[in-house]
């Protein structure tokens, strides 16, 4: 695996990250709780969208072999995305969503950061714009968090479910394989342990507030790095690429 | 041929497809624009939201008033280093939002507004300074939505970035 190998893959990484969750959030689109939020997931799902979309045109650029940012998201299979396990699962109830978003936020913040200061010019300027807009987003989801954990009794229960529910995905998200390794060593890309104590901190400030309890790190699933997924991922897929699928080349 | 101050004063007719009535000048998103010997027309903008949908609309306007003003070619190009920032609105710009009852962005000094947390947002309707935020992610993403409770009218703040 030479670095631009590495470098490719680490940026689909970012980049799948961002299109799957900003996918799920936009499934969101006119069955919100209330108007605010529909609104507000709809927006998030926009800047999530506008970061992948970024980072994949860097990626294209990087691979040199005249794809598309287009091609990237509507023409791979699940076994070529390498996004984490937790950005493709279901959105459940609202809560659900909540959880997800804030687990994802409270790891892209720190990372955004610490990726402003990449040896890759272009992934400093696109994190530097994501880190302005990482820092609403775990606001908002941490709000609604502590909402539902110190709210009702029902609330307070399904905040917690979800959370137990969503936790064995998180462990994907700080896996250090060869990749990762060659991304550090070139200053790419941060160590993950440090994004991973600020994690913590964030999931620890936030659960005492909302009355949660943080759960155990037991077992923890793996894969999505590696392109194994969850079988949530091919029906995701299935949807989003219909159109270039089924009429290759159309456009806007 | 058109002189590079032409093209600025051509620019200031371009407004935000979602606020139009702080022009893209205003709007601090024109970062750089430069006439080549042969009249060729070369304008940087760079986002406002990395997912803003009106950033590819914005440039579609430019071209075409700068090619319905004469100009023989122009070119749009997008940059995104350095981001930017809700303090590159200008105070003209800013005094058009709060006229269109939009509360216009606090300076990014104050480390509150950066983090969405300001506590008091007067209402751009009625001066009072008794409002609410409803919510973080208002009608675009640039926006947050409040509420005044003098008033009673709701309204939108255009968020510290
Ligand atoms: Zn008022």
């Amino acid at each position: 695996m030479t670095e631009q190998e590495a470098l490719f893959t680490y940026l689909l990484r970012l980049g799948d990250d961002l299109l799957i969750l900003s996918h799920r959030l936009g499934e969101w689109c006119g069955h919100g709780p209330v108007l605010e939020e529909d609104i507000a997931l709809a927006n998030r799902a926009l800047d999530h969208i506008g970061e992948a979309r970024n980072i994949y045109d860097h990626a294209v650029k990087v691979e040199g072999k005249g794809r598309t940012e287009d091609d990237l998201a509507y023409l791979r299979n699940e076994r070529q995305f390498v996004n984490t396990l937790l950005a493709e699962r279901p959105n459940g109830d609202y809560a659900h969503t909540i959880v997800r978003s804030f687990l994802f936020d409270a790891y892209h913040l720190p990372l955004a950061e610490a990726l402003t200061k990449s040896s890759d010019e272009q992934i400093a300027a696109i994190a530097a714009k994501a880190v302005k807009e990482a820092q609403y987003h775990l606001k908002h989801s941490s709000d609604w968090l502590i909402r539902f954990g110190d709210g009702t009794e029902e609330s307070h229960r399904r905040a917690q479910q979800a959370l137990d529910e969503h936790w064995t995905y998180t462990g994907d998200l700080f896996v250090q394989d060869e990749v990762h390794q060659a991304m550090v060593k070139a200053s790419i890309a941060p160590d993950l342990n440090t994004i991973k104590a600020s994690f913590d901190a964030t999931v620890d400030r936030v659960m005492a507030e909302a009355t949660l309890k943080r759960p155990a790190d037991g077992y923890m699933m793996s894969g999505g790095r590696q392109g194994k997924h969850s079988e949530h991922l091919g029906f995701l897929l299935a949807e989003m690429q219909y159109l270039q699928r089924a009429y290759p080349g159309a456009q806007w | 041929m058109l002189t590079q101050d032409h093209i600025l004063a051509l620019l200031q007719n371009v407004k935000d497809p979602e606020v139009p009535v702080i022009s893209v000048l205003e709007l601090g998103v024109v970062r750089h624009v430069y006439v080549e010997p042969d009249g060729k027309a070369v304008v940087t903008i760079t986002p406002t939201y990395t997912g803003c949908p009106a950033m590819d609309v914005m440039a579609a306007d430019i071209k075409k008033e700068l090619l319905d003003h004469g100009v023989p070619a122009v070119e749009v190009k997008q940059s995104l280093a350095p981001a930017w920032t809700t303090d590159w609105i200008t105070e003209p710009g800013k005094a058009k939002l709060r006229a269109y009852g939009i509360a216009p962005p606090e300076k990014t000094g104050d480390i509150r507004a950066l983090k969405g947390e300001l506590p008091v947002v007067p209402c751009p309707q009625c001066g009072s300074t008794n409002t609410v935020m409803l919510s973080v992610f208002g009608s675009t993403a640039c926006k947050a939505l409040w509420k005044c409770n003098d008033c009673l009218e709701p309204f939108d703040q255009f968020k510290c970035l």
